[in-house]
Order: structure tokens, then C-alpha cells, then sequence
């Protein structure tokens, strides 16, 4: 179910429900139905807004992720910024319709510390360092 | 697990760093002065740069004659992608929890 992206790191989790994508996306956009499943929140369905999770706090973490929404599509796309522990990534949640339901793929990608100069950033990419982690990890075997 | 990732991460937030970083891991063992030639910036600055690295247990200096040399531990890079492949049972979890929501929702 999770798979490495070929070029940067990324995680990715795919799952059928048999469940209408209306159902399904009520469950992903609903403040009230998001912390049932994932954390508490004040999530709004509005591109720009920003919002934060919050888990309990564990020792080393506040248990709070910073989170600006990016794309709403409804019924279609979501996405949104995940920021935590110097770390900030992108979650991009896909639905297609299936005969059985929705098929639901979660991409987290493009990790990267949040202090990043963006203009020295530019000179020497981190997502060509992500890029190339990968096979120094690998050449350690 | 924690603050050697954020050491990690820190050291090579800077792009200046994750050069020196990836020079050392592409080409080997490098003294400052070979390193000073390629990194555009200062002496000083690189071993400044060397330092916040070792500190984060990304290299090893050794001293031979008057030079010291540097080398990649690459190693050291694994808190941070076991840091990365914990979302992957992260995402799991939670989805098994929206599964049993969306059951939950019909009634």
C-alpha cells in the first residue's frame, strides 16, 4: 500500500471504499467528521485557509501540525500543507469513483525543512537532495 | 530518534551544507582546502559548515600531516527517512479509522 515516488521521497496510501464519493468526501472536508478519523482540527473547505491538527502531546512534540489548505476540488481533489517538528510537506488526497465506490490515494511529498532560505534553496535544490538520499541509503546495504 | 533527526535536518537545511554533504558522499575523502575550492564560499565558512556536520554525525575529520581530511557517513542519514516511512503506517492507521467512520456515517 505505500510506495516510494521514483523522483522524491513521498508516501503514498491508496484504498477502495465502498462508499459514494459524497460520503467520502464529507469524512475528508467536515471538521467534525476529520477528527473522528485523522485529529482534532478547525479545518474549513477554503483554499488559503490555515488551519492546525493536533494530537496529544508526546514528549519532544507539541502534537500540533500547521496546516494551510491549497486546493479544494470538490468531491475530487484536496490538499493541503502539513508542518510539524521543522518539516513541512504537501498531502494531496485524490478520489475517482469506482462500480464499488471511491478509490481514495493519499500522496504525501516535497519533504523539506520549513527554515529553508528559499533563494539559496534555489541554487542547490533539497528535493534534488531527496532526490538522491534514496540511492545513498541504498548503497549502504 | 527524535533530536538526531533534527540534528539531520538542521545540518542540512542549508544548501551550502547539503553541497559540501553530497560532494564528500559523490567523491570521498576531501581536505578543506579542496573542499574551499568547489563551495564558493570562504575557508573559515566551510569549516564552519564542517563543524554544524559533524555535529550531526554527518562526517568524520581525520588529521594526516598538516591537513585535515573529511569524509561522508552516510549513515547518519537514516533517522531521516525512517523519519519519512513513518507516515506510511501513519497513513495506514488513519485509513483503517475513516473506514470505519464512513461504516459508522450510514447509520
Amino acid at each position: 500500500m505505500t510506495t516510494p515516488d521514483s523522483s522524491t521521497r513521498s508516501v503514498v496510501v491508496e484504498k477502495e471504499f465502498p462508499h459514494p464519493p459524497e460520503k467520502v468526501w464529507r469524512a475528508l472536508t467536515e471538521s467534525s467528521l476529520i477528527e473522528q478519523w485523522l485529529m482534532k482540527n478547525d479545518f474549513q473547505p477554503v483554499a488559503g485557509h490555515s488551519f492546525s491538527l493536533r494530537m496529544d502531546p508526546v514528549p519532544n512534540w507539541n502534537g500540533v501540525i500547521d496546516c494551510q489548505v491549497l486546493v479544494v476540488e470538490p468531491l475530487r481533489t484536496l490538499s493541503y500543507t502539513w508542518g510539524t517538528l521543522g518539516m513541512e510537506s504537501i498531502v494531496l488526497f485524490t478520489l475517482t469513483p469506482t462500480p464499488a465506490g471511491t478509490h481514495v490515494r493519499m500522496e504525501q511529498s516535497g519533504f523539506r525543512p520549513d527554515q529553508e532560505d528559499n533563494y539559496k534553496g534555489a541554487q542547490y535544490g533539497w528535493q534534488k537532495f531527496m532526490g538522491g538520499l534514496e540511492r545513498v541509503v541504498a548503497g549502504l546495504e | 530518534m527524535r533530536s538526531s533527526t533534527d540534528n539531520v535536518f538542521k545540518a542540512l537545511a542549508d544548501p551550502t551544507r547539503r553541497a559540501i554533504f553530497e560532494r564528500l558522499t559523490r567523491d570521498g575523502d576531501q581536505t578543506v582546502h579542496a573542499l574551499t575550492e568547489h563551495a564558493g564560499v570562504s575557508q573559515p565558512m566551510v569549516s564552519k559548515h564542517l563543524s554544524a556536520l559533524k555535529r550531526a554525525k554527518l562526517v568524520r575529520n581525520r588529521r594526516q600531516g598538516r591537513e585535515t581530511h573529511y569524509s561522508a557517513q552516510p549513515q547518519a542519514l537514516a533517522p531521516l527517512v525512517d523519519w519519512i516511512g513513518h507516515y506510511g503506517a501513519f497513513w495506514q492507521n488513519k485509513f483503517a479509522r475513516l473506514e470505519d467512520l464512513l461504516e459508522r456515517m450510514d447509520k
